[in-house]
């Protein structure tokens, strides 16, 4: 099992998982807030529609639906908004 | 950084099953080929991340083949533009590479067809072949119950598929009329594998409800669960469940091709029996060149994979297979075609670009997809009219093109 | 029927000739050859300026700006017009005598602004990279989101007839001819079409000067003021060669939109991925954190550039034609003036700055 950090929860996956099952997975469904503040989730889980994007390393607005687990990996989801949006600049 | 440069002989956008079976065929001939692909793994759409374990025989076969012949695979590299002449550029983690060929085949594929109703932006309401997607990454479904609306083949793929993984399935919503649907059904004797493996799918599906000409009107959050209305011959029904798999049917991704000044026709990459653009250096097989499922996929790659190495004798031994496939594809077409309800679904406060938020009520005083686009930003966020396109094609029958690079969103050092 | 004016093009010259002659109660036909702002106007930055390269440059620029800032209360929100102060970056002490000099201008012309020393420019924006000189912070300068302005005008001109979709082939002395052999017949004629406008006044002289763009996702507070390097004064963004410079600009989406490039003898209107690195590569010496950002667009626009840096504006000879072109990078910003001058020539009367400088018949020699 591969041990990674979703909003600051440590959480435990299977390898070959992709980022946005894992966090599926921990109960979260609101990974990005839309332009207009509204909440969004994963819809075409291949990489096209960008509805996925979450901070992962400290990188934001990633895919995480094209992206696998590794251990240790920090991610941080829209369910997470005021901490994340500080250290944006 | 964007230091690398790799030079091949026969270049391979995409490493679905068009892809792979283009690749096993050019590499008959002894030369360097070269398969590209921007996800971690080989297989497509289809067969991603079920390969090697009880994997389909044809997929395991075509990645056998891919082994021994030694092709050169890189993934988790996107397109993202072209260079000089012949040349393309690929995203990668560890920055740029510059891909230089004598031939490309361009396989790159399909994403669903999406389109706009009330609640589609909620969390919990995916694609179908997008939730499918999910599940193949990991996510767990078990005891969970999932509503499948939309239209085409593919529902009763996906659906089966999430029973396989222990969800509960509400309905199959399709949204084509009945007669139509038995007339496909006919239609397959002229594809004797689908047909079998209809057969078999509507066995593993029986007891689930699958509605036809029926369609999902709007979807609402109602505390834990998500309520969706479904419309059948003029009344509405209500279905309570935990996820909505909504996808209607597919549409190719050519915008590698619009880049590289392919001629599209209809919306599709125009080529010749050969499987040769409008451009000659450059080849297209699978979804690309009509939506005909996996079947096409691979006959059309292998065709190309013979004809960019000019085995044109192997190529045309499987012309009539192709042409079967093809009119397969035709019948899709026909069966799952729209119907102008769903031309109705969204309302003025519907979203129908998800990444800047414009509503239905914005768009639909636009006289054309380059005026929305230029006054709403509609199709300028990072999806860059991949979702939002296919539906306003359709909602507003506006003419979509116009690609600009990189076709897909890259780090500005890596541009 | 015949209409007061017709105005050819509908860019954003074109439709505030159009807002500002219908104001004045005159009919206006305006007829646009492809779709409104679909041009030049399409392609550029928007950024409000007050340019200083000549006197003639700033009184026009000048103008326009307090012209922008009265209309900035009516624009609807979706202008995004906001009010971001330009800041001229100095990289050394030689482009901090720039600065000053720069300063002295504006002030003796009751401009405000503000010498900013390497920590206030620092505070100002923190991602540019630490060991920059400082800079000038214009704080009247701003940012629209031209597109929607030029719809904008448009509607809020409500010209007596649009036409769109209909080239004009010809200008004859009572009218302008269409693709289509129709004759939209008119007392004046205002040649409001950009690069196009040679080809129809054969009197300019308009030449394209290419220009790249690239627009990043949204990063809200990445950058806070439209930036300009002043080192483009030694590049000296030549005439003859392609040139780079920094130029970098904070949208109200957070979007960050970076130029600028400038090239001469160029018809092809593509992605010149060499010419686009060493953009984004000047960018990156003084903002290397930008790096990182996500690009989702590349283009390129035209701007309609004269032999002596300014634009066309007022009666060609004595003919029923008007000049409303050639605005070079700055059209967005000097249209409003433009539409200002014209409408006072039509109707006789004086303008607030001296016309001459813009006339059509000058005599143009490049400098
Ligand atoms: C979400 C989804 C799920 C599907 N599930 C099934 C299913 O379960 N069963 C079934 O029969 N059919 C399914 N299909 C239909 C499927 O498209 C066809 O059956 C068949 O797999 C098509 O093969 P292909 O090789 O043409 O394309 P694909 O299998 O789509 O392969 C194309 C590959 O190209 C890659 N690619 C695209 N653009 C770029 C780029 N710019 N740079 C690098 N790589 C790129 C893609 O990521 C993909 O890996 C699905 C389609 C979709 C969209
Ligand atoms: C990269 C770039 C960045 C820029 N940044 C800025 C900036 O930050 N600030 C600023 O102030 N300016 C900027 N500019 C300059 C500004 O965009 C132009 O000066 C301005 O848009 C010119 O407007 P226009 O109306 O004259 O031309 P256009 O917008 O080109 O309008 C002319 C119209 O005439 C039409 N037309 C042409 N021929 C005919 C015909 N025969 N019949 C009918 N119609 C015809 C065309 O279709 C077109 O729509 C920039 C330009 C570029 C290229
Ligand atoms: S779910 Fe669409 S990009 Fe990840």
């Amino acid at each position: 099992m591969i041990e990674i950090r979703i909003d600051g929860k440590t959480i435990r996956s299977k390898p070959g998982t992709t980022v946005a099952a894992a966090i599926l997975n921990a109960g979260t469904d609101h990974f990005r807030a839309s332009v207009r503040g509204g909440r969004r989730g994963p819809l075409c889980g291949m990489g096209i529609c960008f509805e996925c994007r979450v901070k992962i390393n400290g990188a934001p607005g990633q895919r995480s639906c094209t992206i696998l687990v590794e251990q240790g990996m920090e991610i941080e989801t829209a369910a997470n908004e005021d901490s994340a949006a500080d250290s944006h600049g | 950084m964007s230091g690398t440069t790799i030079t091949t002989d026969i270049l391979i956008i995409g490493g679905g099953p068009a892809g792979m079976a283009a690749a096993v065929a050019a590499s008959e001939s002894g030369r360097r080929v070269t398969i590209v692909d921007d996800n971690p793994r080989l297989g497509g759409q289809i067969w991603r991340a079920e390969l090697g374990k009880n994997g389909s025989p044809d997929a395991n076969k075509l990645l056998a083949a891919l082994a021994e012949r030694r092709i050169d695979l890189i993934n988790n590299a996107q397109i993202f533009g072209t260079d000089r002449d012949r040349s393309l550029l690929a995203e990668t983690g560890a920055g740029t590479i510059t891909l230089g060929y004598n031939k490309l085949i361009v396989a790159t594929g399909a994403r669903e067809r999406f389109l706009a109703f009330p609640g589609w932006t909620l969390p919990g309401v995916f694609g179908a072949g997008g939730l499918q997607a999910l599940v193949k990454g990991g996510f767990d479904v078990s005891g969970k119950r999932i509503l499948v609306a939309g239209t085409g083949p593919l529902l009763l793929v996906v659906a089966e598929y999430l029973r396989s993984k222990g969800a509960q399935i509400a309905a199959i919503v399709e949204q084509a009329p009945v007669s139509k649907i038995i007339r496909f059904g006919l239609g397959l004797w002229n594809a004797p594998a689908k047909l079998a493996q209809g057969l078999e799918l509507r066995s593993r599906l029986a007891g689930i409800p699958y509605p036809k000409g029926s369609w999902i009107k709007s979807v609402r959050k109602t505390g834990e669960m998500l309520t969706a209305a479904i419309s059948k011959g003029g009344r509405e029904r209500q279905f309570e469940c935990e996820y909505v798999a909504c996808g209607f049917h597919l549409v190719p991704n050519i915008e590698l091709p619009s880049l590289l000044g392919c001629s599209i026709v209809q919306g599709f990459v125009s080529v010749d029996e050969y499987q040769r653009s409008s451009i000659p250096t450059i080849l297209a097989a699978g979804e690309p060149t009509g939506i005909g499922g996996v079947e096409a996929a691979l006959i059309e790659g292998k065709i190309a994979g013979f004809a960019s190495t000019d085995e044109t004798r192997k190529a045309e031994a499987l012309f009539a297979k192709r042409d079967r496939t093809s009119r397969f594809a035709e019948s899709l077409k026909a069966t799952f075609a729209l119907r102008n309800e769903l031309l109705t679904l969204a309302e003025a406060e519907t979203f129908v670009c998800r990444c800047e938020d414009v509503t239905f009520g914005v768009l639909k005083d636009f006289n054309s997809w380059r005026e929305a686009k230029l006054q709403t930003r509609c199709g300028m966020g990072p999806c860059q009219g991949r979702v939002c396109g296919a539906a306003c094609e359709f909602l507003f029958k506006w003419h979509v093109d116009s690609v600009r690079p990189p076709i897909f969103p890259v780090k500005l050092e890596n541009l | 029927m015949t209409y007061d004016i017709a105005i050819i093009g509908a860019g954003i010259v074109g439709a505030a000739c159009a807002a500002s002659l219908s104001r004045e109660g005159m009919s206006v036909a305006l007829i646009e050859a492809k779709g409104i702002a679909t041009g030049t106007t399409a392609a550029g930055m928007g950024h409000i300026v007050v340019m200083d390269d000549s006197e003639a440059q700033f009184a026009l620029s000048d103008l326009s700006q307090k012209l922008w800032n009265e209309m900035a209360t009516r624009l609807p929100t979706d202008c995004e017009y906001e009010h971001c102060g330009t800041i001229w970056v100095a990289a050394d002490e030689q482009e901090m005598a720039e600065v000053r000099r720069k300063h002295a201008f504006y002030s003796a012309r009751g401009l405000t602004s503000e010498v900013l020393d390497e920590k206030a420019l620092h505070d100002a924006e923190p991602n540019l990279r630490e060991g920059l000189a400082g800079g000038l912070l214009v704080t009247g300068d701003s940012v629209v989101y031209q597109l929607k302005a030029t719809s904008y005008l448009i509607e809020d001109a409500k010209p007596a007839k649009v036409i769109s979709g209909r080239k004009v082939t010809n200008v004859a002395s009572d009218g302008v001819w269409l693709e289509t052999n129709e004759k939209i017949r008119a007392k004046y004629i205002v040649n409001a079409a950009g690069i196009g406008a040679a080809s129809l006044s054969p009197e300019l002289k308009i030449i394209k000067r290419k220009g790249h763009l690239v627009i990043t996702d949204r990063y809200p507070g990445f950058v806070s003021h439209q930036l300009i390097e002043l080192g483009y004064l030694k590049s000296a963004h030549g005439k003859d060669s392609d040139s780079v410079a920094f130029n970098a600009q904070p949208r109200s989406t957070g979007q960050i939109l970076l130029g600028s490039s400038r090239q001469f003898g160029i018809d092809d209107a593509g992605v010149d991925r060499e010419l686009l690195r060493r953009m984004t590569s000047r960018a990156f010496e003084y903002m290397p954190r930008l790096r990182e950002l996500s690009a989702v667009r590349t283009w390129t626009g035209f701007r309609p550039a004269t032999p002596d840096n300014l634009p066309y504006i007022g009666r060609i000879g004595d003919s029923n034609v008007f000049a409303a072109a050639g605005h070079e990078g700055l059209g967005i910003t000097t249209s409003l003036g433009t539409a200002e001058l014209i409408t006072d020539e039509i109707l006789g009367r004086d303008s607030r700055i001296d016309r001459t400088p813009y006339s059509p018949n000058r005599e143009v020699a490049a400098h």
